[in-house]
């Protein structure tokens, strides 16, 4: 199947490459993903070949791509990062600390801009998040199809390069944050303090109805509190993804042509993913800072 | 938008760089950082102090100046009084030097004069005999005739 039609092209360039468990009765895929008609007699570990076999998995299953390219990505990151930090000096900067001590004091100013508590986490966090996030997405300035070429090379039916154009990476991060506003918000305010914010607000009222109205504000709260995270992950993964879809589209429909608009997307990619970083970064931060905040 | 197991692994990778960035990466940056924010602000209040007291010195040296002009003025006018002192003094010694050469001039033609005189007086007898014998053509005996001749010495 996959690469013959503009559709099939799209598609195969959207799948990552997923390996998962695969329950017994899964359809068989052969080495160019067209299914031979056989079924798996038995649920094993396989990497998925098609996309009957993508679907079978269900949740067992880790877009391996992914993992590895947010991986590399992250540990690119870390490592220069902590080089250029093991060779930190007061004296005069020069070249790459000078690149890292420029991110260092961005960061640590829109962390003192925002967050009012003082916290040794938050300030990593968010240069972490700005910077791994920033090379994730830089990964899809590349031709698209640098992604089949390193499929192809490495005999691998799909690849997809860029990690942020699969939410469940996008959502891990927002997630992950969650868990951190939750864990903030238990420090400032103590569990009970946290828990009387979600079932005692925004209603409010004295004596019995202060009960009644508890399940009405906790569902109110509760979506509040889940819309932030969703919303962090959803918009850098909606943002990267019809960024990807546009390279995607040009590539299949012009061919060697593709440039000729793909570069000043590609230009224009260069303002939203920093952008994109930064909102990431910045509501992270604003996020914690709510939930530090004592009422 | 098929979300699987990927989404806890992502959260492993996140949790283990951000602990990374938090241990490794972020404290030493800062400190040195912080180390050099202390070091250009202590640069720049010594670069301050300096200003200060660089304009204490040209106050100082100035006043320094000044002190020294009105001593050398001092100093000079002392040395002008000084010396017109001296000529003063030079002046007076000379006129008593000289009018004491004046007095011992005068009094050694005085005493020229005297023993000149003294000296006329003693030869004028003989003179005087010598004469009258010329004019007498005779001998005059001076002993007879002393008593006139020392008259007419004293006479002189």
């Amino acid at each position: 199947m996959a690469a013959d039609t503009p559709t099939g092209y799209i598609k195969h360039h959207l799948t990552n490459l997923t390996y998962g468990k695969v329950p017994e009765g899964t359809p068989v895929c052969d080495a160019h993903g067209d299914l031979t008609g056989e079924t798996i007699q038995q649920a094993s570990w396989i990497l998925a070949r098609c996309d009957e076999q993508v679907d079978a998995m269900g949740f067992m299953a880790f877009h391996v791509d992914s993992l590895a390219w947010s991986g590399l990505m992250g540990t690119i990151f870390v490592l220069v990062a902590a080089m250029v930090a093991r060779r930190a000096h007061a004296g005069v900067p020069a070249g790459m600390l000078n690149s890292v001590e420029m991110v260092v004091e961005f960061v640590d100013t829109s962390v003192r801009d925002s967050f009012h508590g003082k916290s040794k986490l938050i300030a990593p966090l968010a240069m972490t998040i700005f910077c791994w996030i920033f090379i994730m997405s830089s990964i899809k300035l590349l031709p698209v199809d640098t992604a089949s070429a390193i499929a192809a090379a490495l005999g691998l039916g799909y690849m997809k390069i860029v990690p942020t154009v699969d939410p469940n990476i996008t959502l891990a991060m927002s997630f992950s944050v969650l868990g951190l506003v939750i864990a903030f918000s238990i420090m400032s305010k103590g569990v009970g303090g946290f828990f009387g914010e979600l079932a005692f607000h925004p209603f409010e009222a004295q004596g019995i109805t202060k009960f009644l109205l508890v399940p009405v504000n906790l569902i109110l709260e509760v979506v509040a509190l889940l819309a932030k995270p969703v919303s962090l992950g959803l918009r850098l993964f909606g943002n990267m993804f019809a960024g990807e879809f546009v390279f995607i589209l040009l590539a299949a429909m012009m061919g060697y042509w593709q440039f000729v608009g793909s570069v000043p997307w590609a230009i224009f990619h260069l303002l939203v993913i920093p952008l994109q970083s930064f909102i990431f970064m910045i509501l992270t931060i604003v996020y914690l800072s709510m939930a530090s905040e004592q009422h | 938008m098929n979300m699987n197991a990927t989404f806890i692994g992502q959260i492993i990778w996140f949790a283990i760089f951000v602990w990374f960035c938090m241990k490794f990466v972020w404290p030493p940056i800062s400190a040195a950082l912080d180390e050099r924010k202390q070091k250009i602000s202590d640069g720049l209040s010594a670069a301050d102090r300096a200003n200060r007291d660089l304009e204490l010195a040209q106050e100082k040296a100035g006043e320094d100046l000044r002190e020294a002009k009105a001593k050398a003025a001092e100093i000079i006018e002392q040395a002008n009084r000084r010396a017109n002192q001296v000529i003063e003094d030079a002046k007076g010694q000379a006129r008593t030097e000289g009018e004491r050469l004046i007095a011992q001039a005068q009094s050694e033609i005085e005493r020229e004069i005297n023993s000149a005189r003294e000296q006329l007086r003693s030869e004028v007898a003989a003179l005087a005999l010598a004469g009258a014998e010329k004019v007498l053509a005779t001998e005059v005996n001076p002993a007879a005739h002393k008593q006139m001749l020392d008259q007419l010495a004293a006479e002189l």
